[in-house]
């Protein structure tokens, strides 16, 4: 392992993985981006906490305190903080849920009476308390980078991290900005 | 089938173990253990922390949105719950598919189980089978694969972009494209389009055929060990085709118990709640289905690959047959019940993925202009597929107004609920009661959970105990969320 590889960590919030996913289409490019960088904690890797980092990739909102603790401890490690997809920047799909009271919103999931049996509203202390709104990341840390997109496409994100590893301002042609 | 280590007799005084986050699977989970002054496990938890209330919040919405909606669950598998969807939203349609529409939806799956199995196995799971349960940290990983076996991972690589190339010519876009629609789908396939997708076939059916030679060879040079592993038995469930095939598509539900015995079969699954009912435990955010007639501590079951290929009478592609017929014989003709034997199915059916698209590539139907259908009118729809962990339902209530009343979707990995609990259990009696627990022991855990190719898709990671008062501060200092959690479990804003 080398001591100058870039160190990246990455982590999914209240996403659906897809951004990550997206990360990976970068396809073969993956063995060369091997070479100039390392993973630190990563859904791909088995490190658990995140440790000091160049570049800190965040897909997801915030929807419970636990979100928050990662995020904050993700910020205080990492030079550079990304938001990457539309939940991460604004909160996304998971955020629909945001005019709905959250009461209202567990006792339809575990409380509807149709082939359902003991129903209640999970609330053992080992579950993180959810926050009745979800939030982008940036209400909650100061981010350095957002790269939209439901998910940004492999492309894009290549060219992002491209453009951050030689040293150059990120830059996305138009046609590569996409929000969908 | 009791659920020991379920809860612990006597949690007072038990130290807590906290495996957080889950790592190498799609989406976040965490197992706790309760270990006495002896190491001796009293309780062993897989906890899903995740809650989402898509059921909820897509209420209101029109019908036609939810196939798009709902696919944003799941960045892995996007093509399952639009598909999922889209098949409740045929029925409320009143559609019967055009054969071009049925066959663009089928090779579209396909590339999708081909991309999510390609993933698992390359990206996630082969680390452990390549180079040990409790091998060094930093080499666990793809990267440390494509160091040490280079071939291989750049096949995995490849088997994974050709399965997105797939969903991308079929949807429009590698992740959360458009691709299935209310009574059909979106767009055709070009002669060009088919053409790109041809001229690699073969190549993928063959490293698929590497990958099956690859998990045969790892799983019976340690026959023993891998067959024992998180062993234990249950029932099984997944649709198959009428003739009794493996179809990931569409079919009727087959369930069998542990002794290979029909629990029921070629059941209309539009009547699903007939057969499965689901518990809520307070401990997981996830529920816990059961066969209904079996009962919560009975019936609980497997689906996914193992499921899939130990329920089917055949494998309708030759290559994939013949690797199904040296699964089966492998466990003496029955139904084989090793947790790890996921790995070693699913490579089998990323094969039979492979062969499919080849098939369909060459079906002229595929490049037919009449993509959608309509029929008569109806308020409800089920739809359920065999998503890459599993089966999937979908099921939608719409009123007068076409706008969406009530949803229940059983995602692939709630179905393995109970399943993946038990494996965690199985691996904690054999490998860390009474040990000291090394980061290594603790991994084989998360082995067990990797089998079964979770998607916990969504987030978070609880550390240390859970607060009764939360206040979410922003980078300014102002606070802009703040709850408290009532002795009820109710949360206050």
């Amino acid at each position: 392992m080398s001591e100058n590889k870039v160190r990246i960590a990455t982590c999914s919030l209240a996403g659906c993985f897809g951004c990550h996913m997206s990360l990976l289409d970068i396809d073969e490019r993956l063995f060369g981006l091997i070479e100039l960088v390392e993973f630190d904690r990563s859904p791909l890797t088995d490190i658990k906490r995140c440790g000091p980092c160049d570049i800190g990739i965040v897909e997801g909102g915030v929807c419970n305190a636990e979100n928050v603790h990662v995020l904050k401890e993700f910020r205080k490690n990492c030079k550079v903080l990304v938001a990457i997809g539309a939940c991460a920047i604004n909160g996304g799909v998971p955020a629909m849920r945001n005019n709905i009271d959250l009461w209202d919103c567990f006792q339809e999931v575990y409380c509807y009476e149709g082939g359902l049996e003991c129903g209640q509203i999970p609330n053992d202390p080992e579950l993180p308390l959810p926050f009745d709104k979800v939030h982008p990341i940036s209400e909650v840390v100061k981010v350095d980078y957002f790269l939209p997109g439901c998910p940004p496409s492999g492309d894009a994100i290549w060219k992002f991290l491209t453009d951050l590893l030689n040293g150059r301002e990120p830059k996305l042609d138009y046609e590569m900005l996409h929000f969908d | 089938m009791t659920f020991e280590l379920e809860t612990a007799a006597n949690p007072e005084g038990l130290k807590r173990v906290v495996i957080e986050p889950v790592s190498r699977v799609e989406g976040h989970g965490k197992v706790t253990l309760l270990l006495d002054d002896d190491n001796r496990v009293h309780q062993a938890r897989f906890h899903i922390v995740e809650f989402r209330g898509f059921e909820k919040f897509i209420q209101g919405r029109p019908y036609w949105e939810v196939p798009v909606i709902v696919q944003r669950l799941c960045g892995i598998c996007p093509v399952s719950h639009n598909l999922g969807a889209a098949k409740a939203m045929d029925m409320i349609v009143g559609a019967q598919l055009t054969p071009t529409a049925e066959k663009l939806r089928r090779l579209m799956h396909l590339g999708q189980v081909l991309q999510s199995h390609a993933l698992h196995f390359y990206y996630l799971a082969s680390p452990d089978l390549l180079f040990g349960f409790g091998s060094d940290v930093a080499r666990r990983n793809i990267v440390g694969v494509a160091a040490a076996y280079p071939d291989v991972a750049r096949q995995g690589v490849a088997l994974r972009k050709y399965g997105q190339e797939v969903i991308r010519l079929t949807s429009g876009k590698r992740i959360h494209g458009t691709g299935a629609i209310p009574g059909g789908v979106n767009k055709n396939l070009s002669p060009e389009e088919r053409d790109i997708l041809l001229k690699d076939i073969d190549q993928m059916i063959a490293w698929s055929r590497d990958a099956v030679e690859l998990i045969k060879k790892i799983y019976c040079d340690q026959a023993d060990f891998h067959n024992g592993f998180g062993y234990f038995k249950s029932c099984f469930m997944s649709l198959v085709r009428d003739d009794g095939a493996l179809d990931l598509y569409h079919g009727g539900l087959r369930a069998r118990d542990e002794h290979g015995q029909t629990i029921f079969d070629h059941v209309d699954y539009s009547n699903y709640w007939d057969y499965i009912h689901e518990e809520v435990r307070s401990w997981s955010y996830m529920k816990f289905p059961f066969i209904r007639s079996r009962g919560r501590e009975e019936g609980w079951y497997r689906v996914g690959p193992l499921a899939r290929i130990n329920n089917c009478d055949f494998i309708p592609t030759p290559l994939a047959e013949t690797e199904r017929k040296t699964f089966k014989a492998f466990g003496g003709g029955s139904a084989t019940q090793s947790t790890l034997a996921y790995h070693w199915a699913r490579m089998i059916e990323m094969l039979h993925c492979a062969e499919g698209i080849q098939g369909l590539l060459h079906d002229a139907d595929l490049l037919g202009t009449d993509l959608v259908s309509r029929g008569e009118r109806a308020l409800r729809g089920v739809g359920v597929i065999e998503a890459p962990r599993g089966t999937l339902i979908h099921h939608y209530r719409i009123n007068e107004d076409e706008l969406i009343v009530r949803a229940n979707l059983i995602v692939s990995t709630t179905h393995n609920n109970q399943a993946m609990n038990e494996a965690v259990r199985q691996v904690a009696l054999q490998y860390l009661d009474g040990q000291k627990l090394t980061e290594g022991l603790l991994n084989h855990i998360e082995v067990a959970i990797r089998a079964f190719d979770p998607c916990l898709s969504c987030a978070t990671h609880a550390v240390g105990k859970m607060p009764l008062e939360v206040e979410l501060v922003d980078a300014g200092g102002n606070i802009i969320d703040r709850l408290n959690k009532n002795s009820d479990g109710r949360c206050d804003a």
